[in-house]
């Protein structure tokens, strides 16, 4: 059974947001809510690095860990989904997710938060699949129409990669292997500093003895 | 004297009715999480991938790594 991933290859990212404006388009995501959007690092200097961030769909997702009425679930394939008849729209999973992937609408009299909205894979959620009731909650289901996520299948460089994770991770090998490099532009060590990137921690001074 | 009683009463029911709509609540009943369908399994075929036909796990399968291989551009190129 497929285990569905994303990765976004950081030396092919053009910041184009056309992942962002198909994502929102397939699914009619309302305003205010944007399930990917484009990080920039280093915006503006030469030798900016771009990504597509959405939900990552975690193998131990924090959402699910915190989640105080358990609406999450995974299915199968390994996607995160979430009802939203369940959820209290509370915020905590918000809170947990380190890429920032629950958003919240903004609807009612008083501007209220919504119901928890996010990446689903483009596999809608619990409802019958493909229905209407399916698509005003969760947008289209295109894993069961034999697709992939809209975002990968139309970037135009195709540096957001999305499907079946042995097969993303062979095409993305493939790709750094043919170029020389770029197996190190996105990761922990980008993200967070390399451990012999940053100065050697100095030792705390002694303490005056009395 | 009865006539303005009404008048105020009628009044202060206009202006109840309208300043508490927002307070109507929906009834919030607990129900538990919903089992979700298969992915290979669709109820509606018209959308379907060229090729595709839904509700075989196998198929499916198939299906997932041919699309997701049709990213892979060294496929066309090389």
């Amino acid at each position: 059974m497929a285990r569905m991933k994303f990765i976004c290859d950081a030396e092919r990212c053009i910041e184009c947001n056309g992942c962002v404006t198909a994502c929102k388009a397939e699914h009619d995501v309302p305003w205010g809510v944007n399930r990917r959007r484009v990080v920039t690092l280093n915006d503006g200097i030469p030798g900016e690095k771009s990504i597509s961030v959405a939900c990552m769909h975690c193998s131990d997702a924090p959402c699910m860990a915190v989640c105080p009425v358990d609406c999450f679930y995974r299915t199968d394939e390994g996607v995160v989904l979430h009802d939203k008849d369940v959820c209290i729209g509370c915020g905590y999973c918000s809170y947990a997710c380190p890429f920032g992937a629950p958003q919240f609408p903004t609807n009612g009299t008083f501007g209220l938060r919504g119901k928890m909205d996010k990446c689903t894979f483009c596999a809608g959620g619990p409802e019958a699949n493909g229905s209407e009731a399916e698509f005003e909650k969760y947008g289209r289901n295109r894993l069961a129409e034999g697709k992939l996520p809209a975002c990968a299948e139309m970037c135009s460089t195709k540096a957001l990669l999305g499907g079946d994770g042995d097969v993303v991770a062979d095409i993305f090998r493939t790709r750094v292997l043919n170029r020389g490099k770029g197996s190190e532009v996105w990761g922990w060590g980008t993200a967070y500093g390399k451990p012999t990137q940053g100065a050697p921690a100095q030792p705390l001074p002694k303490e005056p003895t009395k | 004297m009865t006539q303005p009683i009404a008048f105020i009463a009628v009044a202060v029911a206009v202006v109840l009715a309208t300043q508490l709509a927002a307070c109507g609540e929906k009834p919030q009943t607990a129900t538990p999480r919903k089992a979700d369908e298969k992915v290979w399994q669709s109820n509606d075929p018209s959308y379907a991938a060229s090729g595709y036909k839904a509700g075989d796990a196998a198929a499916w399968d198939a299906q997932n790594r041919q699309r997701t291989q049709a990213q892979n551009e060294y496929n066309r190129t090389r």
